[in-house]
């Protein structure tokens, strides 16, 4: 038993290191032949797996490998050329900003709290000194006595990222909040709790969590077109040059008619 | 004839051969994975300095400041709590299965605990933080706590302490309670005196298999810590155990913070292999 399992683990083994090489193969041709990559952000995969689904229907020649990792490994991947084009849920920064890129899509963050919860507006400040440690009740806020719970995204997330350059500028979020890994985590966590407060993708907006006005302004795709809504983050796909051949024509075809409404229609709002 | 001796011989020799490679196979695995991930953490290590790594303690991989000590409390307070939760339970079972149940219950018990370790350790973070943090909020006030790490991680090593002590219970010397009970002993003097200490050195492999169990899980933790980089007070304080910093920044890190990643993935490494040799100590004091 143990022999076949080991035998058939280092054929596995084989196959697979065979395959990678087979691929490296594939991929050193790509730019010749009809292929190309898209990496980055998790928050936009599900999104850019739909466009490149839809696409290749079009254009039955052509292979769009869609990756995950994360906003800044979409980055870095397309700045050392491994990737044709990377997705970024957050902006570019530093050293970033010689790339080059395309918004295709925004979407709203939303401060979200528990549906129990009586507070239902608050102001930039508050918020940001919510998540400095400033302000540690609910009772500074005008809600009930009761200790707040913060709810963070883990460092390098593209949604901490958006939430850290409108809401904390050069301050820091307090060590003390709780930090979970995913969209997901957050919601339960706030759903789950009725003195937290979180924030996540308006795009993954549910009626298990309460979403805050900010400003006396709800986080609605009407309110962002009109530039009222705050906390706002361009979804990007980042190049290395200007883009061109088949990068840009998947780009094209992202920012036209029927690529922003896949976009819409997975919550997010258009450029337009 | 001679040519059938001789086509065992073959046989014999690739099938020896064959055991040989699978023994090495094991081997050859474990040694890639030590090289990789000290070929990626080790430089990282020497750079920032061993002691400032595992001593520091502010955690800010963005303004370059990896000091890891927190979580090596966080990793070491989740697991001893779920040591003093799970071990006493986890024995007083066993106990319960080798010496006392009947034989039906026996029998239908042993598959539900079996089962326990089937279950994904993802479903088990699930059920922590749909059910046991709200739970644990109203009833102490803390939700994302090391009692609350310790409560599902004691969960989770219950199959493995159980089974494992119930079978050194088990292969206690048969005569050696006879011989007790013959003395005037009740049951429950010579679980105690007889067959706890003789059983003793398989119980303490469970134990620490439990631990290194505990040690290495992942995601039911990630879900229920509250991953918060703080030297944690109390057992109602939100803590970031070793594990749970890797998987919650490995997606997003490049750079130097990937690496001090894989160097946290060492010193989990260091930790685990040095329970590892005490597992084996252990086993051959038995």
């Amino acid at each position: 038993m143990k022999l076949g399992i080991s035998l058939k683990s280092i054929l596995v083994l084989i196959l697979i290191i065979g395959a990678s090489f087979a691929t490296g193969c594939v991929n050193e041709g790509a730019t010749a032949r009809k292929e190309i990559m898209v990496t980055g952000s998790t928050s936009l995969k599900p999104i850019a797996d739909e466009l490149a689904e839809v696409y290749m229907q079009k254009n039955p020649d052509v292979v769009i490998t869609v990756g995950g990792g994360g906003s800044t490994v979409g980055i870095t991947n397309v700045r050392e050329g491994t990737t044709n084009i990377g997705m970024s849920s957050r902006d570019l920064k530093g050293d970033e900003m010689t790339l080059n890129k395309i918004v295709i899509a925004w979407d709203g963050v939303a401060v979200v709290v528990n549906p129990t919860n009586n507070v239902d507006d608050l102001i930039l400040e508050q918020i940001k000194k919510i998540y400095t440690g400033e302000i540690v009740n609910w009772k500074e806020v005008g809600g009930v006595e009761a200790k707040i719970t913060v709810v963070t995204r883990e460092e390098g997330s593209g949604t901490r990222g958006a939430f850290e350059d409108i809401i904390m500028g050069e301050d820091k979020i307090t060590i003390d909040a709780i930090t979970q890994p995913s969209t997901g985590a957050v919601k339960a966590t706030v759903a789950g709790d009725k003195n937290a407060i979180g924030y996540i993708s308006l795009a993954a907006l549910t009626e298990d969590v309460k979403s805050l006005k900010i400003v006396g302004v709800e986080p609605t795709a009407d309110k962002i077109n009109a530039g009222e809504y705050p906390l706002v983050r361009p979804f990007l796909f980042v190049t290395k040059q200007e883009p061109s051949g088949l990068a840009k024509d998947f780009i094209d075809f992202s920012l036209g008619d029927e690529g922003q409404k896949i976009i819409e229609r997975n919550g997010c709002i258009s450029i337009r | 004839m001679a040519f059938l001796v001789n086509s065992n011989k073959h046989a014999e020799w690739v099938i020896e051969k064959c055991l040989f490679l699978s023994a090495i196979s094991a081997i050859f695995f474990i040694v890639l994975i030590i090289v990789f991930i000290f070929e990626k953490g080790l430089p990282m290590i020497i750079d920032y300095g061993l002691l400032n790594f595992i001593l520091g303690t502010n955690w800010f991989p963005l303004d370059g400041q990896f000091g890891i000590f927190p979580m090596i409390l966080g990793t070491l307070y989740v697991t001893a709590g779920a040591m003093v939760l799970g071990v006493p339970l986890g024995l007083a079972c066993a106990i319960f299965l080798a010496e006392t149940a009947p034989e039906k219950m026996k029998n239908s018990m042993e598959p539900v605990i079996e089962s326990l370790a089937g279950i994904p350790s993802i479903v088990y973070g699930f059920f922590g933080i749909v059910v046991i943090v709200p739970f644990m909020r109203d009833a102490f006030g803390a939700g994302f706590s090391i009692l609350t790490c310790s409560i599902i991680l004691a969960i989770m090593v219950l199959p493995t302490i159980i089974s494992i002590s119930q079978d050194a219970i088990s292969s206690v010397p048969k005569e050696y309670k006879e011989a007790s009970i013959a003395l005037g002993a009740t049951h429950w003097q010579t679980i105690k005196k007889i067959i706890l200490p003789n059983a003793m050195p398989g119980i303490a492999t469970g134990v620490l298999l439990g631990v290194g169990r505990a040690i290495g899980e992942t995601m039911a933790v990630l879900m229920v810590s509250g991953n918060v980089v703080k030297i944690p007070s109390s057992i109602f304080d939100p803590v970031r155990p070793l594990t749970a910093n890797i998987a919650l920044e490995m997606n997003y890190a490049y750079g130097i913070h990937r690496e001090a990643l894989f160097a946290t993935g060492v010193i989990l490494l260091v930790v685990t292999f040095a329970l590892i040799m005490v597992v084996d100590y252990f086993q051959r004091g038995n």
